[in-house]
């Protein structure tokens, strides 16, 4: 790919769609959509901190996906690697979002930064898992390996992401239990809560184009360095 | 060769290199006794070191599988001997459940030293009626914790520039082993007032990770291997 701008005119459209979500969103969480009837105010975190959080297992899902299509040798490209690891970067931080504001939402409603409950507990697992997934894409050597590697260790990772949605359901919980899927939602939080996840889902698209093309270019660089490395030994050799 | 026959050889070798070397024996036994007594050093209390005893045990277990498992691929570093099997055309699957078997082996030795050491330092007693589930948690969660070392050994350990991945990739896979091996190792010492009838489902989820990992592992051993 030739340097230059990342930028196309679909991502410039969905970038106008990214800002006007999160302006919904902020009117909606802020403004229109009431307090709760135990938490008050508090509660407007839940718009940041769930979509976060759903955002975060969508791209580790999107992680396992394109490894499995890198290791399948029919649909194998660097390009499923570079997705992969893109998305792996932009769950990170969805999922330290989700984290932060999570931790500041339990000061607020259970007077503590941190508990070991089940969802809690487990997410914690899934972000330091995804850090050393990071690590293994760092650890240098051709870009085949490093898809190879970082695609095995991302197939044995994407097996906790159910384990942490259900976590709630499965072991002693502090946590709130699956609320949307249960119907628990009065109509205007509900509808607050998709306008986030609506405006989170079109960021998350937005970043994972923008990073995997700056990420291409970064590879060929790389490759580049080393061929102008072996036809400058060859010309040593040559003189 | 079929690959059972590889894994014995392989296996028998890694086990003879311990014998001729004494590392395990010299230096990852002391380093784990040196572990539990550092609980207690931090704990200073021993009602405290008695009620959390099993999880102490097998913390220092994974502590020491750390260890363990760039030591079994550190041996495996010189004259790139990983790379001549490949190149040989050894099965992976072979080489992999060799080595595992081997680090299961070590494994064993160590956690009885910790157990071992547990009776005498925390003051652990066991009970006749919890023997049985206590000697199948610890055969079932060797099983695992050798499988899930033996592949991310494989791909974290012992060359250079890596070993500060390996405890940051595998511990949190490792997690569920400690929960489970905890708690059932709890239930067999009647810690907290547990009951053995309450372990048991506890050794279908260590079952079910040595499973997992058992196959995953023999699966995808050979594509690391590949490097």
């Amino acid at each position: 790919m030739t340097p230059g701008p990342t930028s196309t005119t679909f991502t410039r459209w969905l970038g106008a769609a990214v800002l006007v979500g999160m302006v919904w969103l902020v009117v909606f969480g802020l403004v229109i959509s009431p307090d709760d009837r135990v938490q008050g105010e508090g509660v407007r975190i839940m718009y940041v901190h769930v979509p976060s959080a759903w955002l975060a297992y969508l791209a580790f899902i999107v992680t396992g996906i394109a490894s499995a299509c890198y290791l399948i040798p029919r649909t194998r490209s660097l390009t499923w690697d570079r997705i992969a690891g893109a998305s792996a970067e932009i769950g990170v931080l969805f999922m330290g979002i989700t984290l932060v504001t999570g931790s500041m939402w339990g000061h607020l409603s259970w007077n503590t930064y941190w508990t070991w409950d089940s969802r809690l507990t487990t997410t914690a697992f899934l972000f330091i898992t995804y850090i050393g997934y990071l690590a293994v894409r760092g650890l240098g050597g051709s870009l085949q390996q490093r898809a190879k590697r970082s695609a095995v260790i991302a197939l044995i990772a994407v097996l906790e992401v159910p384990l942490v949605h259900f976590s709630v359901t499965l072991w002693r919980p502090l946590h709130q239990d699956e609320s949307v899927a249960k119907g628990e939602l009065e109509n205007l939080m509900l509808f607050s809560l998709f306008v986030g996840i609506i405006a989170f889902t079109l960021l998350y698209v937005w970043l994972l184009l923008h990073r995997q093309r700056v990420m291409s270019m970064e590879d060929a660089v790389a490759e580049r360095g080393l061929d102008a490395a072996i036809a400058e030994r060859r010309s040593e050799v040559a003189r | 060769m079929s690959p059972w026959r590889i894994a014995r050889l392989v296996a028998a070798k890694d086990l003879r290199i311990e014998r001729r070397s004494h590392i395990i024996t010299n230096q990852v036994l002391p380093f784990a006794a040196l572990v539990m007594v550092l609980f207690a050093f931090a704990l200073d209390n021993d009602d405290a070191l008695t009620r959390v005893a099993p999880g102490l045990v097998w913390m220092a277990t994974l502590f020491s599988l750390v260890v363990l498992v760039q030591r079994t691929f550190a041996v495996e570093a010189a004259d790139n001997a990983l790379d001549a099997l490949v190149v040989a055309g050894v099965r992976p699957e072979g080489i992999f459940h060799g080595k595992a078997m081997a680090l299961a082996a070590q494994l064993a030795v160590l956690e009885a030293v910790l157990l071992a050491a547990a009776m005498v330092l925390y003051r652990v007693e066991l009970r006749g009626e919890g023997i049985a589930l206590l000697a199948v948690t610890f055969v079932v969660a060797t099983l695992g914790l050798a499988f899930v070392g033996t592949l991310y050994g494989g791909l974290a350990a012992g060359a250079k520039g890596r070993e500060t991945l390996l405890p940051l990739l595998m511990l949190p896979v490792v997690a569920p082993v400690l929960i489970g091996a905890t708690r059932a190792t709890e239930a067999a010492l009647g810690t907290n007032d547990a009951t053995p009838s309450e372990g048991w489902p506890w050794i279908g989820l260590l079952a079910l990770f040595a499973v997992l990992f058992g196959a995953g592992g023999t699966y995808a051993f050979g594509s690391l291997l590949d490097d």
